[in-house]
């Protein structure tokens, strides 16, 4: 059984949706209380930044499995302007903007597998997991 | 967008988040609050979180702005509910919110409340 589904980073109100969401599949699952915290809290910062950084994009959410296990996968892609320095977006405090620059290694030390591709002046992909214990 | 109400009780603001917010709503929080900090002259402010199911960077930084803006104005911050997994999850999203008191609950954050205002300094030298 494979269940995905596609949702729009446009406006706003869309992060929120998207939490509400991933909260939803993580609970389907299976993902420990303290996992969805971290997936969701995830989702959120990497909506949040195709939002404010590439000015929307859209996210795929997704049951994957491995063996018996189940995880929860989430596909991030944006046209956006794309990231230069990947090693550098991913330090802790590094922003272009006027956050916390925790996001991205933030949202990376959250997840079990975390992958950044990104080309200047086409858009940024990040695909993340969470695999229930 | 929705607007968290703010509740006043003697010199003590008390806000509730009880929905999930979206940044523009955090962010109008964050203003009508330290305007009804300057309004009211409040010794203190309390934000209960237990309703609140994950604080991200962006939640974390307007509570340590609110914290940061009222103490200059006067008053302290307390936030109260943290749910344990969300804390988990700051700690590991890097979030320290250090200068962020806490309580377990309401009735806790009053009563470190009083506690910090009878400790106000007076000459002591
Ligand atoms: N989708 C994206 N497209 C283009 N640039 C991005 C994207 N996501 C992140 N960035 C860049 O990487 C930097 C670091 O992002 P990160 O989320 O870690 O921090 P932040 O958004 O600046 O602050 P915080 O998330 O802590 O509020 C950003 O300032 C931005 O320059
Ligand atoms: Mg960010």
């Amino acid at each position: 059984m494979t269940t995905a589904e596609e949702l729009p980073i446009n406006v706003n109100g869309d992060v929120v949706l998207v939490r509400q969401r991933v909260r939803t599949v993580a609970v389907n699952v299976g993902l420990s209380l303290v996992d969805q915290t971290k997936v969701v809290t995830a989702a959120s910062e990497l909506a949040r930044n195709a939002l404010v950084y590439a000015g929307g994009g859209q996210v795929r959410v997704e049951v994957v499995h491995n063996g018996v296990r189940q995880g929860l996968r989430m596909t991030f892609s944006d046209n956006g302007p794309g990231i230069p320095d990947i090693e550098q977006a991913l330090t802790d405090g590094w922003t272009t903007g006027n956050g916390l620059g925790l996001g991205l290694s933030g949202s990376r030390r959250l997840v079990d597998e975390f992958a950044l591709e990104s080309t200047p002046g086409e858009g940024t992909l990040i695909t993340v997991t969470k695999w229930a214990r | 967008m929705e607007r968290v109400p703010i509740l006043k009780l003697g010199d003590i603001l008390i806000v509730s988040i009880q929905i999930d917010l979206q940044d523009m709503s955090v962010l109008a929080l964050q203003e009508d609050l330290s305007e009804r900090v300057v309004a009211t002259g409040a010794r203190g402010v309390i934000i209960d979180i237990t309703a609140v199911e994950i604080v991200d960077s962006f939640i974390g930084r307007m509570l340590a702005t609110i914290a940061a803006i009222s103490r200059m104005l006067d008053a302290e911050t307390i936030v109260v509910g943290m749910r344990p997994a969300v804390a988990i999850t700051l700690v590991e999203l890097g979030l320290s919110l250090g200068g962020v008191r806490t309580a377990l609950n309401l009735e806790k954050g009053v009563a470190l409340l009083n506690q910090i205002e009878n400790q106000t300094p007076t000459a002591t030298w």
